[in-house]
């Protein structure tokens, strides 16, 4: 079996499983007033600190949540719900074409539920929206934007946003600027407090945590309207009983994740660069997507001329190698990739690629084992491709 | 693996017999928000979800394939285009035809495997014949026929020799969700049964009139031709009754005319049933087999001659609500299970002595 699809989910890291035992065999609320509820209070605010310490940030600004999905609605809606309030000429929200759809759905449902102007930021061909996009819709705009959200690293071609050059701009220009670095911690750098951002989202499962835990870093000057009203548990801007083992496993994955970091990238990197030369050696016209420089270490996204990613996937799957199509699924069907499509792919190119993604334990003979059944498939596959033309 | 019983039934079968067995699921809608959120059918999201359910169970991969262009160039533009013509189409047959063992099995076969297997209730044995199922209640034998030797050389259907309810017996014994989900009967993308409205959204108003057959007196109009089928006795709306008081019956649509032509039911029988494009029928002449002129039709005795490409069938009682764009099953009796000797698209009924 070769696992090639790390930034679906990637395994957990053998401390963050043993913590997450560990903290789940003790009782306790941390809201309770007794000892073992100060005890779980304990184990909540470490892992906190441990968070805040490894991404640049105070631990007042860690608001643990359930993961990506959830920090992302919370930030673009709850800071556009707060920022409205403070000032109803803000009624437009930015984000960029290539978003995830946790994203990209929440800023839509705006869009459609709450009036919200929608201003979509153009991506190039590599997929990185530029300084110069988002000075534009600035200067044509920045007193009604109530929130711009645009991702660190995006979940499939794997191309780095200038981040810190677009927070700055949002900064100058008085907007809370979001991002979701749920690709990217763990894989580049990442310090909250440095980005200059207001609000950033990350999850546990994607740096080697459990599934169902994140948090969102969100700046104590941010105005934010809660999504879950309850107890108030995490600053009164997120309710819900805190997972108390979630969290301390969370914690040891993020702090693991990004103390090994650069070891780790080098590694993956070096190890995704012969997966690609391999690649692209076995099937020649194979066209690479993305950025060549600033991109996630362990992501490789291509477009197989001729063939149908999902039919690829299924014949790669049937040999043990499991990879993506990277795109979205929408009522079963695999759609083709908005981000392809917003790099200014067409159709068939974007429905005729695979993602390729590698993670902390990923080794040479998982490369080995796709290139090894590679060539086969995308034979067979092409051979189906011919299925779609119009008879 | 549509959702259903027979299709999970048909795969756990398939894979004992010791296939090396794949799971697929057609998703049909080009627009996922439309029928597939209906509520019937085997195009719904749930559908979906049941035949993964039930490929988890059998412990067979499954997959999601997209057909949803081929489907609607080949079955829903087809359903409409037939319905303008004054005919009568079956799309289930038409999917058979052209995405169940044209699309999908050309895929498959191009991915490396073998043969399409179905649920369907029909019998393809070792001998290559196609038979009707022993459960002639399902049997979809009918809709089957217009496979040509190639599509059924590539084809398995494990549940032709078991009845419904012992389909529905194994699945429950199996653990299989769907062992009680009940049959689908409606065409699957048109979700809300309305076959009618379907069409006039499709192919708008064209008002026109219906006419007597007999008289030919104007007895009202209609709102578009493609809303009648040969044999309808319903939504006729004519304000001048018979002379006679009998209800009248739709014998014919003339799309040049936009007319609708109507009259007493035994002006529909028929006993000659002429029929183009035929499929499998190797041969010119054969007497004394029987024909089937729709899905779930009554079985006629008939003899069969074939010359040009042009199928006559003399039908020895005469039948009734013959429609344009039918297909006509010739099968062979056998007591082994009748077989299905060919089938050719429906031109045109017509009768002898017709009525004065």
């Amino acid at each position: 079996m070769a696992y090639l699809d790390h930034a679906a989910t990637t395994p957990m890291l053998p401390a963050a499983l043993d913590a997450y035992v560990a903290a789940a065999r003790e009782v306790g609320n941390p809201s309770s007033l007794h000892a073992a509820g100060r005890n779980a209070r304990r184990l909540v605010e470490e892992s906190r600190e441990r968070v805040a310490a490894a991404l640049g940030a105070r631990p007042s600004e860690v608001v643990f949540t359930s993961g990506g999905t959830e920090s992302d609605n919370l930030a673009v809606k709850g800071v556009f719900w707060a920022r409205r309030t403070a000032g109803p000429e803000r009624t437009a929200v930015a984000s960029s074409s290539v978003e995830h759809h946790a994203v990209l759905d929440a800023v839509d449902w705006l869009g459609a539920h709450e009036g919200a102007e929608v201003v979509s930021l153009d991506v190039d061909g590599s997929g990185r929206v530029t300084p110069e996009t988002l000075a534009a819709v600035l200067g044509e705009r920045a007193d009604r934007l109530a929130v711009i959200s645009v991702q660190w690293a995006n979940n499939e071609v794997g191309t780095v946003q200038p981040i810190a050059e677009l927070a700055r701009l949002a900064a100058a220009a008085g907007v809370p600027f979001h991002t979701d670095a749920v690709q990217a911690v763990g894989q580049v750098p990442v310090d909250f407090a440095a980005s200059g951002a207001s609000a950033l989202t990350l999850t546990g499962h994607k740096v080697g945590g459990p599934v169902g835990v994140g948090a969102l870093l969100l700046g104590r000057d941010v105005p934010c309207t809660p999504l879950l009203h309850g107890g108030g548990q995490e600053r009164d801007v997120r309710s819900g009983t805190l997972d108390t083992a979630g969290v301390v496993a969370f914690a040891t994955a993020v702090e693991s994740a990004v103390k090994t970091r650069a070891e780790y990238a080098a590694r993956v990197a070096a190890l995704r660069d012969v997966l690609v030369a391999g690649v692209r050696e076995a099937v020649p016209d194979v066209i690479y997507n993305g950025a060549e420089g600033d991109r996630l270490p362990g992501n490789a996204h291509f477009s197989f001329p001729g063939c149908e990613g999902d039919a690829l996937l299924m014949l790669l799957d049937a040999q043990g190698v499991y990879c993506s199509t990277g795109s979205a699924c929408s009522a079963g069907v695999a759609q083709p990739s908005h981000v392809l499509l917003a790099m200014g792919a067409d159709d068939a190119r974007a429905r005729s690629s695979l993602r390729f993604t590698l993670g902390h334990d990923s080794v040479e003979a998982d490369v080995d084992a796709l290139l090894a059944v590679l060539p086969g498939a995308v034979e067979r596959a092409r051979r189906a491709g011919a299925w779609k033309t119009p008879r | 693996m549509s959702g259903g019983v027979d299709s999970a039934v048909a795969a756990a079968r398939a894979r004992e017999a010791g296939h090396d067995v794949t799971g697929v699921h057609l998703a049909l809608s080009r627009n996922p928000q439309t029928f597939r959120t209906g509520a019937r059918g085997c195009c719904t999201l749930e559908d979906s979800r049941d035949a993964r359910r039930a490929a988890d169970v059998i412990g067979i991969p499954f997959y999601v394939w997209d057909m949803a262009e081929e489907f609607h160039a080949s079955v829903v533009d087809d359903f409409v285009g037939e319905y303008a013509a004054g005919r009568t189409p079956n799309p289930c047959l038409r999917c058979n035809e052209k995405i169940k063992f044209e699309a999908v099995l050309d895929r498959a076969i191009a991915l490396g495997f073998d043969a399409v297997v179905t649920g369907h209730h029909a019998r393809l044995g070792a001998d290559g014949l196609l038979r009707r199922s022993v459960d002639l209640a399902k049997d979809q034998s009918y809709v089957l026929a217009v496979l040509t030797r190639e599509q059924l050389d590539r084809a398995m259907f494990p549940l032709g020799d078991w009845t419904k309810e012992r389909v529905r017996a194994e699945a429950a014994s199996r653990g299989l969700a769907v062992a009680d989900k009940p049959d689908s009967h409606d065409i699957c993308f048109i979700a809300d049964g309305d076959t009618r409205g379907f069409l006039e959204s499709r192919l708008g108003s064209a008002p026109g009139d219906i006419v007597d057959g007999r008289t030919g007196e104007t007895l009202g109009t209609h709102n578009g031709a493609y809303g009648f089928t040969v044999g309808q006795r319903k939504g006729l709306d004519l304000r001048v009754p018979a002379a006679d008081g009998r209800p009248r019956y739709v014998l014919s649509i003339t799309p040049v005319t936009n007319t609708v032509t109507v009259g007493p039911r035994e002006d529909l029988e028929v006993d000659t049933v002429t029929a183009t494009r035929p499929i499998q029928m190797n041969f010119s002449e054969m007497s004394d087999i029987q024909v089937q002129l729709r899905a779930h039709g009554d079985v006629v005795d008939a003899d069969v001659s074939i010359s040009d490409g042009l199928v006559t069938a003399r039908l020895k009682s005469p039948a009734r609500g013959v429609a344009a764009g039918q297909a006509i099953v010739a099968y062979q009796p056998d007591p082994d299970g009748d077989i299905v000797l060919g089938s050719a698209t429906i031109a045109a009924g017509t009768r002898a002595s017709a009525h004065a």
